[in-house]
């Protein structure tokens, strides 16, 4: 009987961490997109455009349909996901090194440090981060790699900010001075004991940073400033498939129904687990 | 020569003085004990002593020197860890959460790169059975949180004396614990600082635990050194009114009080209403015009700074 009623409770809670699932089946789809996508996602079959999904031809399925050039819009789909994640997994990790490295320096340092690090911070999220990632775009070019470090540029401020408040917090407590009285300098302060303990909310702004991420780089190729064709990018998929909404309307809803489920499942997996670390404390 | 002297330590927040002139001397191996009431600026010479003043505090005269050499920012970050330790009060607090105790207690020697953390790791083990926990291999792995205050407090005088430092300044270090542990904790710090040759700054209300533990008294009140002494003199002739007046502030059993237990009259008044002169007139009953004006701490072995000094019988 209670082995029934801890089982459900438990089951109860995986599924209540079902973003965190959704999210990792996307991850996993990305990683595996070569032995996952039916068929090569640049192969164009000219025969075959602007098919409907389901549309068969010699023993190929075309499930969602195929696009103005007859590639198969289901595989272009499953490595948009590649294209989307690795964007987005390297923007986070590097905006988020910087700016965890700045907020830090600044709350513990304090001083001129402070003042500096943190007056710059607030100059770049004064910017609209879309307004500055587009004309910095303009300015280095699109492509995998700039796009990236256009992200990173605009959005490590954010990293900042928490880090900052974080480490403010975490300065004073006990610990940390007794680690000071031990011998320990200051980068083995903050690395060793500071951010530890400060990971928690980091790792809940990397997850909403991941989300919206995401969302940048697809409004980026929308826009042509992003990765660049062939790669298969959700973003240009939506872009290309807007000219065909009326005749051909799989060609922009599926990469677009990716997209939507990508950016949901890592702002509510960012909810949840802000959520734990709040009981938490 | 001594191991550490303070000549003239002044501390302030901004324009505020907390810490006026303190002089303060200890030699090898000798165990002092800083008394005083709450905020009467013990905490903040001894952070000084340690270069750990919080933001906000800054030392704005006098010298600190160790080994007659002054202790720079850069000499004090070699120290801290060789031959200077400091011990707090918040056993629990003081510890990081989330890092293992056994790697806590070997961090003095990772930080100052001199052991591998696999001979820091043995080290801290050996430690930790000295400080007298059960267990110390099972326990090296174990979080804060999985330990007692009082094996904390073990565990915070394993890291401080893992070093072999020469001065251990320990900050109140068992106020937080429970009373029936708190003469065993002291008692066992006493007793490894001894063995190492540490001589120790020991802060503290109690004086029952000067008494025991002590071999000479530093008393501070307002933010000064009010008398200095061996002490046996000290316990058996205080000349200081206000050293007298917290000598009977101790229980004793061999002579049951025939009044309540003795309180100072009135409150340490907070730094910002220190009076002129001799900081105690307010609360002393042998304050005269003349202790309106500063008095030096003066004397060789026993200093007392005091225009009446307490007659010796
Ligand atoms: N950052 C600060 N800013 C302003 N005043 C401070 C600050 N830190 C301490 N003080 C004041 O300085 C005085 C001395 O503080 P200190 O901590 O040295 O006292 P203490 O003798 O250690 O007392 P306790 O026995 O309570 O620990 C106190 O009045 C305290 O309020
Ligand atoms: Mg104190």
């Amino acid at each position: 009987m209670s082995a029934a009623v801890s089982l459900r409770a438990r089951s109860a809670r995986a599924l209540s961490w079902w973003p965190a699932w959704l999210l990792g089946l996307l991850v996993l789809a990305a990683i595996f997109a070569p032995w996952l996508a039916p068929m090569d996602p640049d192969r164009q079959n000219l025969l075959a455009r602007l098919k409907d999904p389901g549309f068969e031809t010699r023993g190929a399925t075309y499930w969602l349909g195929s696009d103005e050039l007859g590639r198969d819009v289901l595989s272009r789909v499953i490595h948009g996901a590649r294209v989307s994640i690795s964007v987005a997994v390297l923007s986070v990790l590097l905006s988020g090194a910087v700016g965890v490295a700045v907020g830090m320096l600044a709350g513990y340092l304090r001083g001129w440090v402070e003042t500096v690090l943190m007056r710059l911070v607030d100059i770049f999220l004064s910017i609209p981060a879309i307004l500055l990632a587009i004309i910095t775009v303009a300015v280095l070019g699109p492509g995998f790699v700039n796009v990236i470090l256009v992200l990173a540029l605009t959005r490590w401020p954010r990293y900042a900010r928490v880090a900052y408040g974080q480490t403010l917090a975490i300065a004073d407590r006990p610990f940390v001075r007794l680690s000071r009285a031990m011998g320990a300098g200051t980068p083995r302060v903050l690395w060793q004991h500071i951010l530890p303990n400060i990971a928690g909310p980091l790792l809940v702004v990397a997850t909403l940073e991941f989300g919206l991420m995401v969302l940048f780089e697809a409004g980026l190729s929308f826009l042509g400033l992003g990765v660049q064709p062939p790669m298969a990018s959700w973003g240009a998929m939506l872009s290309v498939g807007r000219n065909y909404i009326a005749t051909a309307w799989w060609i922009a809803t599926f990469p677009g129904l990716a997209l939507f489920l990508l950016v949901l499942s890592a702002n509510m997996l960012g909810d949840r687990m802000g959520d734990v670390i709040g009981k938490g404390r | 020569m001594s191991l550490l002297a303070v000549e003239d330590l002044s501390v302030q927040a901004g324009p505020l003085s907390l810490v006026d002139g303190v002089d303060l001397d200890i030699r090898p191996g000798e165990v002092v004990a800083l008394v005083g009431e709450s905020g009467s600026g013990k905490s903040l010479t001894a952070l000084s002593i340690m270069g750990l003043l919080t933001e906000g505090l800054s030392v704005t005269g006098g010298q600190i020197r160790l080994d007659g050499t002054p202790l720079t920012p850069a000499r004090l970050q070699r120290l801290r860890g060789q031959d200077l330790a400091m011990i707090f009060q918040e056993p629990v607090s003081s510890l990081n959460p989330l890092m293992p105790v056994g790697a806590q207690v070997a961090e003095s020697l990772v930080a100052h790169g001199r052991a591998t953390p696999q001979e820091a790791g043995r080290e801290a083990v050996e430690m930790l059975r000295r400080v007298g926990i059960p267990e110390p291999e099972r326990r090296a792995r174990q979080l804060p949180a999985e330990l007692s205050g009082g094996m904390c407090q073990r565990v915070m005088i394993a890291a401080a004396l893992i070093s072999r430092p020469r001065l251990l300044i320990a900050d109140e270090p068992t106020t937080a614990l429970d009373v029936t542990i708190q003469a065993q904790i002291l008692a066992l710090m006493g007793e490894l600082a001894a063995e190492a040759g540490t001589a120790v700054l020991l802060i503290t209300h109690d004086m029952g635990v000067v008494a025991e533990l002590a071999d000479r008294v530093c008393v501070m009140y307002g933010g000064r050194v009010v008398e200095q002494a061996p002490v046996g003199p000290l316990f058996a002739a205080p000349r200081h009114p206000y050293t007298a007046m917290l000598l009977r502030t101790i229980p004793r059993l061999d002579d049951p009080p025939k009044e309540e237990l003795f309180v100072i009259r009135g409150n340490v008044p907070s730094p910002r209403d220190w009076p002129e002169g001799c900081r105690f007139r307010s609360r002393c009953p042998r304050a005269t015009e003349a202790c309106r004006s500063r008095p030096a701490l003066e004397g060789d072995d026993h200093r007392v700074a005091c225009f009446h000094p307490m007659e010796t019988p």
